[in-house]
């Protein structure tokens, strides 16, 4: 048995030197203040952040929400639909995620402008031009559309694996279509859920660069406050930390939170 | 088996060709004269510095520049780095950051060495306070002759030890004509009602407060707090009809006609008046900003490098080369020689070279603020910027999170009670 253990060895050492001690930086930066001095004194000035952190929570859960609602049906379909249109799906659902993600927000960019694309088609026909871009809708609609295939990708591993038989038998117990989502295909789709919830808000609780392209600067979320004390005026590694600290902990919260409820749903088959 | 072979000699061959490529290229350089015609460059107006020095000693110089601010990767116009290292034999490994702040973060975290940066006028007063900046020796960069007299001797580097300009300019307001039609003279446009939704304004601090000082007309390095409070309280003001903050994300908004008036750096300007001729640009009257980027050698840099960076740095003051970066870049040079090969348009746009009594009269340069002050001025500028009138967001938070809680303990309970059954 010591074998597999050792095969682990890489991997330990990996994340010793790339999680671990980072965390641990981190952790030593928020507690210090420049001259070295243990303090708390970057966490309390958190508070005054505090509006910021929760709204960028905010969004992250709208994305996340938005994700699923839109990911459950269209993993259902793809997983139902036949082995041949199913691989096509799936490339077609990972191909745009071949190109570079800042670029694809770029593309939104343009899209989105006064100027943009999309205007123009409403022009048109006479409407617009509409203000698209630089508020919060654009930028949750950023991180809708750059997320939602880690949403849908862990739901169709998941609902592939539901046997069409399972969905038969309730079919000929009467059960009705709402139902069978209900009490079928949602609960046995629940480890997918928890794991696309996860890799859906995590990066849209944190991302900075979204809400600056499509937000236009004047929707800032703690991600981009957190850059901003690296590379704004004042070179602050400090409260960047204890930032990043504070929301650590409250991902970390919530994760737990909702991984409670996700594994009551355990339905043993 | 017969094709195999044939593949291996043809490899072997092509091995042993690049060998004595390297070989001969290490044992004799073609003379400067040929290098530069073969660039198409005028061997007169090189100076008869040795470049080729450190020719065979497979050196690496780390440059460190801002991006799209020096002349490469465009087939019309000189390739300097290629042209460095045609000279010099030297590999120019060239990097790019977006910001002062980021390269004084990079330099002083040590995640990277670089032998020449190019920091502007007061991140370079403050690298050299903290000791960042290592002193030039000038007998290696003659070519600072070329340098109007104007730019020596700055306030950044009183005694002229660390830093050569490069590039320079001030910041104006660019407009769109078709959406603008009154002659801007001032920076109250950037708070006229009129083009709400139609403002871009800068998305770093110092830039931003800089023009409501300049409006207000106080010093641009002002560290006096109620006129830094009464700059944050003009600025959020201004929040209410901008249509958002923006860096170089600018080009595609200005050139697109998403904006109507924005404030930026004269050089960027001139490169989007010329993509988008329906933009203009103007220096407002109440006075602006002057800045210049100069060239230094971090004290992190490698010694070994010092020299070859020292040649860099007269390289880029040749007058070719310091034109050719000018014209690709946009900015205004302050390379005497580099000027007068300018074409007279750009000699004669006193947006772009003003003349000495503007720049003194007009304009200021940024220095370094003291630590406390720039602290103050971040922490305002992030409340300016994280400031939403939105009082909604804790509440609903948090009535989120208690409703997530009851729900969850309401159905723990609710399933051990049917495991009870």
């Amino acid at each position: 048995m010591r074998a597999p253990k050792a095969l682990a060895a890489p991997y330990v050492v990996w994340v010793l030197i790339f999680t671990v001690v980072p965390l641990g930086l981190v952790v030593g930066f928020a507690m210090t203040d420049p001259d070295g001095n243990i303090t708390l004194e970057n966490i309390f000035a958190m508070s005054d952040y505090m509006s910021v952190l929760f709204r960028s929570i905010l969004f992250a859960i709208i994305a996340t929400v938005i994700c699923l609602v839109i990911a459950f049906p269209a993993a259902y379909i793809i997983s139902r639909a036949n082995a041949i249109n199913q691989s096509t799906l799936i490339v077609l659902l990972m191909v745009p995620m071949w190109i570079n993600f800042l670029l694809r927000t770029y593309a939104w960019m343009t899209l989105l402008e006064p100027n943009g694309l999309i205007n123009k088609l409403f022009g048109l026909v006479g409407l617009g031009p509409y203000n698209l871009i630089n508020n919060s809708g654009a930028v949750i609609l950023g991180m809708v559309y750059n997320y939602l295939p880690f949403m849908i990708l862990p739901l169709y591993s998941v609902m592939v694996k539901i046997d069409q038989s399972v969905i038969e038998a309730a079919q000929d117990l009467g059960s009705n279509k709402a139902r069978l989502v209900r009490k079928i295909i949602f609960p046995l789709s629940m480890p997918g859920i928890s794991t696309g919830i996860i890799a859906v808000f995590v990066p849209s609780v944190s991302t900075f660069i979204i809400s600056r392209m499509l937000g236009g600067g004047t929707n800032d979320l703690i991600g981009d406050i957190i850059e901003m004390q690296f590379s704004g005026n004042s070179y602050n590694p400090h409260l960047g930390s204890a930032m990043a600290l504070v929301l650590m902990i409250i991902v970390l919260f919530m994760m737990s939170l909702f991984n409670q409820f996700g594994s009551e749903d355990d339905v043993p088959l | 088996m017969k094709r195999f072979i044939f593949a291996l000699t043809a490899f072997v061959m092509l091995l042993s060709l690049a060998g004595c490529g390297q070989a001969a290229a290490g044992d004799e350089r073609a003379s400067t004269e040929e290098i530069l015609e073969e660039f198409g460059l005028d061997p007169e107006l090189f100076s008869d510095y040795d470049y080729g020095r450190f020719y065979g000693e497979e050196i690496t110089l780390n440059v460190a520049n801002w991006g799209e601010y020096m002349s490469i990767n465009d087939d019309e116009m000189t390739d300097v780095n290629e042209l460095f290292e045609a000279l010099t034999g030297v590999t120019v490994n060239y990097k790019t950051y977006a910001s002062n702040e980021t390269l004084y973060s990079k330099l002083l975290s040590g995640g990277a060495t670089y032998d020449i940066v190019i920091p502007s006028d007061y991140m370079i007063s403050k690298m050299i306070n903290e000791g960042m900046l290592e002193k030039l020796d000038f007998d290696n960069i003659p070519n600072l002759k070329n340098i109007m007299g104007g730019f020596l001797n700055p306030q950044y580097d009183p005694t002229n030890e660390y830093s050569v300009p490069y590039l320079w300019g001030m910041v104006c307001i660019i407009y769109n004509t078709t959406m603008v039609d009154e002659e801007i003279t001032s920076w109250k446009t950037l708070w006229d009602e009129k083009y709400a939704g139609n403002i871009l304004m800068f998305n770093n601090p110092r830039d931003a407060f800089g023009i409501a000082q300049a409006y207000l007309g106080y010093s641009l390095n002002t560290e006096d707090r109620e006129q830094l409070d009464r700059c944050a309280e003009l600025l959020r003001e201004q929040k209410e009809i901008v249509q958002g903050y923006v860096m170089d994300e600018i080009f595609d908004k200005m050139e697109g006609g998403s904006a109507a008036v924005a404030p930026y750096y004269v050089g960027d300007a001139v490169t989007m008046c010329d993509d988008n001729p329906d933009l203009e640009f103007v220096i407002p009257e109440e006075g602006t900003n002057w800045f210049v980027d100069a060239i230094c050698i971090p004290t992190t840099s490698d010694p070994e490098n010092k020299e070859v960076a020292e040649a860099y740095i007269n390289f880029l003051c040749e007058a070719e080369i310091a034109l050719a970066n000018c014209d690709y870049v946009g900015y205004s040079t302050p390379n005497q020689a580099a000027f007068e090969l300018l074409d007279d348009d750009a000699k004669e746009d006193e947006r772009r070279y003003p003349s000495d009594e503007f720049l003194i009269e007009n304009t200021e340069v940024f220095v370094n603020l003291s630590d406390d002050a720039n602290a103050y001025m971040q922490e305002l500028w992030t409340q300016l910027k994280v400031d939403n009138s939105n009082v909604w967001f804790v509440p609903i938070f948090l009535v989120c999170l208690i409703a997530a809680t009851i729900f969850v303990n309401v159905r723990r309970a609710r399933k051990k009670k049917r495991d009870n059954f």
